[in-house]
């Protein structure tokens, strides 16, 4: 039996928790829950999910008024004590805000919304969310995002790269992003940041089921 | 009162495609001799505080905590006094940059 019990963050304006929902308790079984934006405490979660979607309709800067929710305080403390943290493409952009990642997520550099599948390398295989990726390089999952330009200044990429913190790259750059990265991870490796969206690959029927090899490294790393 | 009116802008050294995009429509509509186009966003808000320097570090503080994102972000802004002079008009009182 799996030890993970997962957690969905939502935030006005999230639209993915619900395909996060799907794709952990009806496709892969998991214990599932959602945690309102309001509560305080991620409860006895041990791995928390932060959705993609608009939070608080991306006012200000994408991500910027989310961090500030009453949740994030719980799931930054979480994060510091080396609880799993994924953030997924506004959840990216959430993490990047409150401080659990490095840099930040500028608009596309076409200025175009981009919503198709892409490839991605995954660049270390030895990370609690690609552990299971057995025998396979690249991920087919959609991206579906405006703001998905990741930058950082040239020391924290210089690190990102020298430290295997760059998960996976974009094979074809969809937004501009600094050197491809499409997923990064924090220092101590628990907390992780990708503009794809794995939690809509989970099943055959929908065109993919790449993403589900993410859920199954996390589920993985706790037993 | 003091009034705080807050500029924040993409660092300079970001390109931004946004500016890009929108010069490319000056350019086409015949002004040959502009350049350097860049978007920001202007916040205005107004503080009750008991002094200018108290007013300067709220400013300074939200603007680092949440306005702006310094990864990717530059503000600068202009603090007025509301509180009537003697003439009866509100001054600009300080200005700052925090690049």
């Amino acid at each position: 039996m799996s030890k993970a019990k997962f957690g969905i963050i939502v935030f006005p304006g999230s639209n993915c928790d619900h395909d996060a929902y799907h794709a952990l308790g009806h496709v892969l079984n998991q214990d599932v829950k959602f945690l309102w934006h309001k509560d305080s405490s991620i409860g006895d979660r041990n791995v928390i999910i932060i959705p993609g979607g608009f939070s608080y309709g991306d006012y200000l800067r994408c991500g910027a008024i989310a961090r500030f929710s009453n949740i994030m305080k719980d799931v930054v403390r979480f994060a510091s004590q080396g609880g799993i943290v994924a953030g997924i493409c506004n959840g990216f952009q959430i993490v990047c805000e409150a401080g659990l990642l490095p840099g930040a997520l500028l608009r596309n550099a076409n200025l175009k919304f981009v919503c198709k599948n892409v490839t991605l390398n995954i660049e270390n295989k030895k990370t609690i969310f690609t552990n299971a990726v057995n025998g396979i390089d690249k991920l087919v999952v959609p991206i579906a995002h405006g703001d998905g330009n990741y930058i950082c200044d040239e020391n924290t990429l210089k690190e990102l790269e020298e430290t295997g913190r760059v998960l996976f790259r974009y094979e074809d750059n969809p937004n501009g992003s600094i050197n491809n990265i499409a997923g990064i991870i924090n220092k101590t490796g628990n907390v992780m940041g990708m503009m794809p969206h794995p939690e809509r690959a989970s099943e055959d029927e929908v065109g993919s089921h790449d993403g589900r090899y993410i859920f199954e490294s996390i589920i993985n790393s706790l037993n | 009162m003091y009034l705080a009116k807050i500029k924040i802008t993409l660092r300079k050294s970001i390109l931004d495609p946004q500016g890009k995009a929108v010069e490319h429509s000056i350019l086409a509509l015949g002004y040959k001799n502009v350049e350097d186009t860049r978007i920001g966003k202007y916040i205005e808000l107004k503080i009750n505080a008991d002094s200018e320097a108290e007013a300067k570090k709220i400013v300074c503080e939200i603007s680092d905590k949440l306005l702006a994102n310094p990864v990717m972000e530059d503000y600068d802004y202009e603090i007025m006094s509301l509180n009537p002079s003697s003439n009866g008009n509100s001054v600009k009182i300080h200005t700052g940059k925090v690049h």
